[in-house]
């Protein structure tokens, strides 16, 4: 179904795995966003390989991007291990929404 | 870049991908095209989602059968959706999906205030 997604809209699969794992397979907050980092690892993977063959992934940009993101994200695993899990769920859903304005505008 | 730390720090709490930043990132930063932007940030989200993974894990919070079970569907739904973009309208296919993702969101938030779990 994330996949589906990810493939019909072009977003990443992450703002429908963590949903679908809290609404539909019922795991918390902090379960649903971790388990959905190990799927996007794969999912980020194969695209990669994918798009890579065509000539389109620019390495040294990706990097530039990527190695500051890497501490972005202990900083963020780190942060949401102390907020609550009705913070996180809010959190997500501003994301949807601010997601949705930017799909309709 | 900046932009690149704060996607990071998006990507952890989240526990999305974090390339709705990055694309930008490529192509206002570092004027890539839009699709080799899109192309570019699916590498930059690899080291991303592995060490949240990997710090997640280490706080009990990955399932991991679920996770890799999720990453391989995902992979194979991918191809069936790229068709299927192909197939119909662009604008149609991102009203219906906006308004598929503020009924998610409606629904988070309504679970949100229906139990709470508190902070470790």
């Amino acid at each position: 179904m994330a996949g589906l997604f990810s493939g019909l809209f072009g977003v990443g699969g992450g703002i429908i795995i963590v949903p679908l794992l809290v609404l539909w397979l019922g795991l918390g907050e902090r379960e649903a966003t971790g388990t959905s980092l190990a799927a996007i690892a794969i999912i980020a993977a194969v695209a990669t390989a994918v798009h890579g063959a065509y000539g389109n992934v620019h390495v040294g940009e990706g990097l530039l991007v990527g190695v500051p993101a890497v501490a972005g994200v202990l900083a963020g695993t780190q942060l949401q291990q102390h907020i609550s899990t009705r913070a996180i769920s809010l959190i997500f859903a501003a994301l949807l929404v601010a997601t949705a304005i930017d799909l309709l505008l | 870049m900046l932009i690149g730390l704060v996607g990071g720090v998006v990507a952890g709490l989240l526990g999305v991908g974090g390339g709705a930043l990055f694309v930008p990132a490529l192509t206002l930063g570092l004027g890539l095209s839009q699709l080799h932007a899109e192309s570019t940030s699916l590498l930059a989200i690899i080291p991303v989602a592995l060490v949240g993974a990997w710090r997640q894990r280490a706080h009990g919070n990955v399932d991991l059968r679920t996770g890799i079970t999720l990453g391989l569907l995902a992979v194979a739904g991918a191809a069936a959706g790229a068709a299927i973009a192909n197939a119909v309208p662009e604008r149609g296919l991102e009203i219906a999906f906006a308004l598929f993702i503020l009924v998610v969101a409606w629904q988070l938030v309504r679970r949100a205030f229906r139990e709470e779990v508190p902070a470790t």
